[in-house]
Parts: structure tokens; sequence; C-alpha cells
């Protein structure tokens, strides 16, 4: 059966086809025949403030509900816009959906107004793009934008539609088989490679979980556990893979990296195996790369061909879905009981002893000071209202590294960050596409006073919608992550990091209608974070905390992971890795 | 070191920038490249060569490998194939050595396309060495220009081609494998 109907409403029907039910965007001059038949649509259409927000909000939407995120603006600017969190999504492997307008097709390559050729820019922003210059062509594409971004590796998907396709008029065929012979995805994993690798597993006396964001994209948690468990595994979770294993369960042992903890990253160098699962061995991680888990055989699961060998070569690749091969391995381990090995029983357990003592010796310091309020005491108090239990949107630089490091999540999909790209003005964007996506849970945004102010223009969204996002900016009136590298590396010349003038927050959230407040005595942190939860609206809560706080443990850039440095210089040796 | 890379892909608008831009990103150098359709007119065949760090091929075969567009892409550097190139040569050279012109032409196994009173137009084939030291032994007897197609290739053993099957939806609603697990 089909309908005649315009393209701008056959869009619409593919979307709602697709479950859509909330679009982040900002209409303009080709877009408008889209928002006509939008306007009396029960798809809800949130207005943010700059496209870009509209790219991050629709992954804060993908992010903490693993659905397809959409966002949508016009052509030229509007499309330009998007692009910073088109490639923030690439890099994290966030599923969201871009409609961009595009001029009229006869004026395309004309230079008309607001032309700008989105195709070609998103290239290399997307996992694939579309245009869509034919009306019989749109209801494929925009089905297989969304087959696309949410299969495989999950990635942004942009279609970009000409305004007289938006405004012809044609019959609507429901596309019900998608058709792409050259899309291969890789699900099921080589069943004697698993069976390799159980064996691994089995023998190995030092092994090593490497768990990462493929963990929370194929949903594949609860298969993690049970695999840990199993085997009794010690397990790292990366920055991505923050909640992929409860914090607090007992196999955990944190996040490894530039800023991991001491145990993680010794793990990692004296271990005898890893098991890499949807990880992607990224710089952030391995530190030198030569120096990186050297004695170490691996194990690499990953659904991305590409990802496998791109930097360390495994002993044992396997492509596939991790859910699926996590599940195969859990069965393989249930069935076949290895002998048992006191040698190895014995090894595994001084390899587990040397871990906690790791821990003991460097644990993750929650510094307080009776005078001022320390960046740590901040994220253990927001730890402490949450539970495990808070969305946690953060932006980039110190604090989402101390949020990283101090902050427990008790599930996936809680913690939000832009982990490959690290695009600042991130965090409040994010908390209001996962506000949307999660009425029923309290969201912290957690920014700095650098990331808020890219971001501040979001706050009219933050109050049109009435959502009850907690807004807490660590202020330490620095981009304190740079100038935490010119302090460490470049003789501590704080060449352009300054953040002056910042606004008064009461005010600031006053003149958007919400409460607000400032605080910067470690006394007032407790009560005033409650408070923001209490408060059913909105919240922006300024801590003034110490200015310069150093994130540590730090493996400098180009540094050993087991080089790290452990606090702050003393008295002023600066590390000279 | 240069890589000969054949790729079977779909024949539709971008598909080409998507290669190319694959290896621009990477700051890669195409030395040449060719594409035409395929016996499937949906389907085009390209042989790219390009300057690509040895470590770095079996990345840039995976990473074309993942294009949408792109049904097969294999490295033919290493394995059994052929390669051609044709060059097409114009030459103006004095009278008196037309003859001999013609001659080296023919141990090249060139044809003369063009022929005038100040010289000719000349067709060669062959691996792109032989066509190197075709173009030398011309530019010793006159004034040349020279237009090259680029390397062409066929794996001498065939690569089994597995396509992917149509994915069927229920009117576009099942065509999202969205993950279970939502808190």
């Amino acid at each position: 059966m089909s309908t005649l109907m315009s393209g701008a409403r056959m869009l619409l029907e593919c979307l709602a086809r697709e479950g859509v039910d909330c679009i982040f965007g900002y209409p303009g001059g080709v877009t408008l025949p889209f928002y006509d038949v939008l306007y009396d649509h029960h798809i809800r259409h949130v207005l943010v403030r700059h496209e870009e927000n509209a790219a991050f909000a629709a992954q804060g939407y993908a992010r903490v509900t693993g659905k397809v995120g959409v966002c949508c603006a016009t052509s030229g600017p509007g499309a330009t816009n998007l692009t910073t969190g088109l490639v923030d999504a690439l890099l994290d492997s966030i599923p969201i959906v871009a409609i961009t307008g595009q001029v009229p097709t006869k004026l395309i390559g004309s230079d008309a107004f607001q032309e700008a050729d989105t195709f070609g820019i998103t290239r290399s922003c997307t996992k694939h793009n579309f245009l869509v210059k034919r009306l019989e062509d749109l209801g494929a594409a925009v089905h297989e934008a969304f087959y696309i971004a949410a299969s495989g590796r999950p990635g942004p998907v942009l279609v970009d539609i000409t305004k007289d396709v938006l405004q012809g008029q044609g019959h609507y065929q429901p596309v019900t088989s998608i058709h792409l012979p050259g899309y291969k995805v890789f699900t099921e994993g080589h069943t004697g490679q698993i069976r390799r690798a159980a064996q691994l597993i089995q023998e190995s006396e030092r092994p090593l979980v490497y768990s990462g964001g493929g963990i929370i994209a194929a949903g594949a948690s609860a298969e993690l556990r049970e695999f840990v468990e199993r085997n009794d595994l010690p397990t790292v979770n990366t920055l991505m893979g923050l909640g992929g294993l409860p914090s607090e369960h007992p196999n955990f042992i944190s996040m490894p990296g530039m800023h991991g903890s001491y145990a993680a990253n010794m793990a990692f160098s004296n271990c005898d195996l890893i098991v890499a699962l949807g990880v992607r061995f990224d710089d952030r991680v391995t530190g030198r790369l030569a120096a990186f888990a050297p004695h170490a055989k691996v194990i690499h699961v990953d659904i991305d061909p590409a990802e496998i060998g791109k930097i360390r070569n495994p002993d044992v690749p396997i492509v596939g879905d991790v859910k699926r091969v996590l599940a195969k391995l859990n069965k393989l381990t249930s069935e076949e009981k290895p002998a048992p090995n006191e040698k190895l029983t014995a090894a595994r357990r001084a390899w587990w002893h040397q871990i906690r003592q790791w821990k003991l010796e460097h644990p993750l310091q929650v510094s307080t000071s009776d005078t001022e309020i320390k960046p740590q005491h901040l994220m253990s108090e927001i730890d402490r209202l949450s539970g495990g239990r808070a969305i946690v949107t953060s932006d980039v630089g110190q604090h989402q590294m101390w949020a990283a490091q101090l902050i427990r999540f008790g599930e996936p999909r809680l913690w939000v960050n832009s982990g490959g790209l690290g695009s600042m003005g991130f965090g409040l964007p994010a908390a209001i596409g996962a506000q949307f996506a999660r009425p029923d849970k309290l969201v912290f945004s957690l920014v700095g006073d650098g990331g808020f102010q890219m971001s501040i223009p979001e706050l009219g969204t933050v109050a049109s919608n009435g959502l009850p996002i907690k807004i807490i900016i660590m202020n330490n009136g620095y981009l304190g992550m740079v100038r935490q590298w010119q302090t460490l590396f470049y003789n501590n010349r704080l060449s352009a990091v300054e953040l002056d003038n910042f606004p008064d927050a009461e005010k600031l959230a006053a003149a958007y209608g919400f409460k607000g407040k400032t605080i910067d005595k470690p006394w007032e942190l407790a009560s005033a974070l409650e408070e923001a939860v209490r408060e059913p609206g909105p919240y922006l809560l300024n801590v003034k905390v110490t200015p310069f706080e150093n994130v540590y443990p730090m493996v400098p850039a180009g540094g050993a992971i087991n080089e790290m440095v452990l606090g702050p210089p003393q008295p002023a040796a600066v590390p000279a890795k | 070191m240069l890589q000969i890379i054949s790729l079977l892909l779909e024949n539709k608008p971008g598909a080409l920038m998507r290669v190319t831009g694959l290896l621009t990103q990477r700051g890669y150098n195409i030395e040449s490249l060719t594409v035409a359709r395929t016996l499937d007119p949906e389907l085009s065949r390209m042989t790219i060569v390009v300057d690509v760090d040895a470590s770095q091929r079996q990345q840039v075969i995976k990473q074309a490998n993942k294009l949408i567009n792109v049904l097969q892409a294999t490295d033919l550097t290493e394995t059994p194939a052929v390669v051609r190139e044709l060059v097409l040569v114009r030459i103006k050279m004095p009278q008196e050595t037309r003859t001999t012109v013609l001659k080296e032409a023919e141990i090249f196994g060139g044809r003369v396309v063009d022929s005038s009173t100040e010289g000719f137009a000349i067709e060669v084939t062959g691996d792109p060495e032989k066509l190197d030291e075709f173009v030398d032994v011309m530019r010793s007897y006159g004034e040349i220009d020279v237009t090259r197609s680029g390397a062409l290739a066929i794996a001498l053993d065939s690569k089994k081609l597995r396509l992917q099957p149509p994915v069927l939806t229920s009117a576009g609603q099942a065509s999202r494998p969205v993950p279970s697990e939502t808190a």
C-alpha cells in the first residue's frame, strides 16, 4: 500500500517507524518543510541553542539508552556546526543519525545561500553518509542510516536531503528490506579462536581483563560479569567502559591509563595475559606502546576487524559481537572444567594478592582540606549522593579524570563523557539528551568552568524544558588540564589558561529562571549538593575549588604505563620522561 | 612502498571520495587510480597504487573493507597478479628519424594511432616499468607529450566474494538491533 505524501512527511514517517520519539535540532531555511510537518506530529522536537549541541544531546540520548539518537540541522552553517558532535560520536562509537537540509538540487554547486558541501565535509566525520537528491531514494536512505548507525560497530550517520526532495510529492512504500551488499557485520566470532581463548585463560597465571566501551555498546555487562566471576579475573574498565563491570564488584580494579590507578597500570605491566574486550588500545591507555604489557599474550575481541592488530598484534584475534563471544566463552568454561592444578591456583592467588597490595600501596586519594574545597572532595560527595545509580555526564579535562577515578557506577550507561575526541562543551548538552531519554533518573552534569562557558547557551534549553539537571561546575578558574601540563612540562609558564570573570552563578541561573549558588567552603559542599538534588527543577551549583590541584597518578605523554607520577613533585622535581 | 589495491565497489556517487578520503586523511599519496564499471553496471572496479608504509598495508585494506560501498578490497602487492598500464605518447621528430622511431615503438609492442608530417601518436601497454623505458627512449628522439592511464591490475587467483544478503525489516521497524540492556 502506498500513500501520496510530501518528502518531509515521508521523512517523518520513516523516523516514526524507526521508533524515534525525540529529535534535537535547530531549524533553518531548507528544513522548513520538515518543521512544518513536525508541527503537529507526536515526535518531540527539542530546540537546542546551537547545532553542535544538538549532536551532543543526541549522543547523550543514545549513550544512556543504547537507542539511536537523532539530531537535525539546516544546510550550510547548520550542518557544519554539527561536525564536532559527529566526529565525537565516531570516535566513541555512538549511534546517532543526523538529518540535514541541503539547498535545492538545481542550486547545488552554485554557491547558493547557506550552501555547504555537507556530503563531502562529513565523509570523514561519519560511519557513512547519504545525499538524497531524488524523492524515491529517501525512504531507503533513512532506514539504511538507522541500520548502519546501530549495527556492527555503532557510529554516526548523516542524511543530507535537498529542499526539493522535502517539498516533492511521492508515494511512500514502506521499506521492508535493507540491501547493503558491502556492509559486513561480523557477530559470531570464530569458534576455534574462542576455544583457544578459553584455553589461554585457563592456563594464565596472571590474567587481566581489559574491558571497554564495546561492552557497553553490545549490552554485554551481564556476560562480562559472569565471565570474570567464573574465571575470577581481575578487571579494568576503560574511561569508555566504566560501569561495564560495577565499580563495587570485587573483581574490579579501576580505570587504567594516563590517569588510571597505580594498581590498574601495574597490573597491565605485570600480567601474562590480556583479555581485551571491546577496546582499541588507545594511546591514553597504553602509554608508550613498546613498554605496554611486555609479558602479556593478548586475546582481542572486537566487532570491528580493523581494530584487531591496529595497535597491538593479538595472539588470539576474535572478530565478533563481544556479547555473543562472551556467552560462548562462558558456555565453554562451564562445560569444560580444567583439571585441578595446584601450581596454577597458587600463582593466581599470588597474582590477586599482588594486585590488592598495589591497591593498598597507592589507592586513589580523596584529599580534603579544612579551608578549601578539593576537587576530589567534590567528586566523592557526588559519588555519595549518586550511590552508583545517577547518570553523570562530564565535560573534558581534570574534572573528567577525577570523576572517572572517584565516582562509582553500578551499571552501564550511567557515565557519559567524550572519551575519544575530548570535546569541551559536551557535558551540558549531553545531560540534556540523557535527561530527555531518562526522565526518571537523577542527572548530574559535571562540568569545568571552561567547558561550561562553551555551553552556557544551553541553559536556555534546560530552562525551557524544565529539565531537573544538576549542573555542577568544578570551578578552578583555569583550563585546569592544560594548566597542569604547563605546570609540569612547560616550566609553569601559564599561557592563556586563566579564566577570570566567571559569571555569578546565582544571577546566571536566575536570569534563566532557576536556582543557582556559588560555594567555596568545604563545610558547605555536602549541604549545597543535597540542596541541588532536592530541588525539583534545574540547579546550577558553582563549586570553587582549589585552583592548582593536579590529577594524579599521571603517566606523562610518551611515558611507559608503569612509570607513573604518583603525586606532586617533591619538592620541585619534574619528571623527565 | 607502493601498494597495489584492487577494490570492488558500488557504482554510486561518493564511493570514490570515500576511498580516496581514507587514503588522503592518513597522508598517503595516491600514485595512480583507475576506475570503471564492471560487467555488472552497478559495480565498479578500482585499482589504486598508493605509497603506504609497509606496516600499515593491512590496516589500509581493513579500513577499505569497512567502507559501506566497498564489496571487496584486496592487496595485490605481493599476490600473483597481472599489472598493466596504457601510455599515449605524442612525439615530434625530424623526418629522418621516423623509421627509427617506428622500429623502437615496435620493440615495445607500440601501435601508431596517429601519424602526421610532424610526428606520431603511439600507444603502448605493458607493465609500468616497461612504459618508463619506452618513454625514455621516445624522449631521446624528439619532443614528446605523455599521458598514462595508471595501473590496472587483476589477481590471478580468484578470491571468493562474500556479499551480505538483504536484511529484512518489518517496514523499517526491526532494522534496529537495540541492545537489550537498559537499566
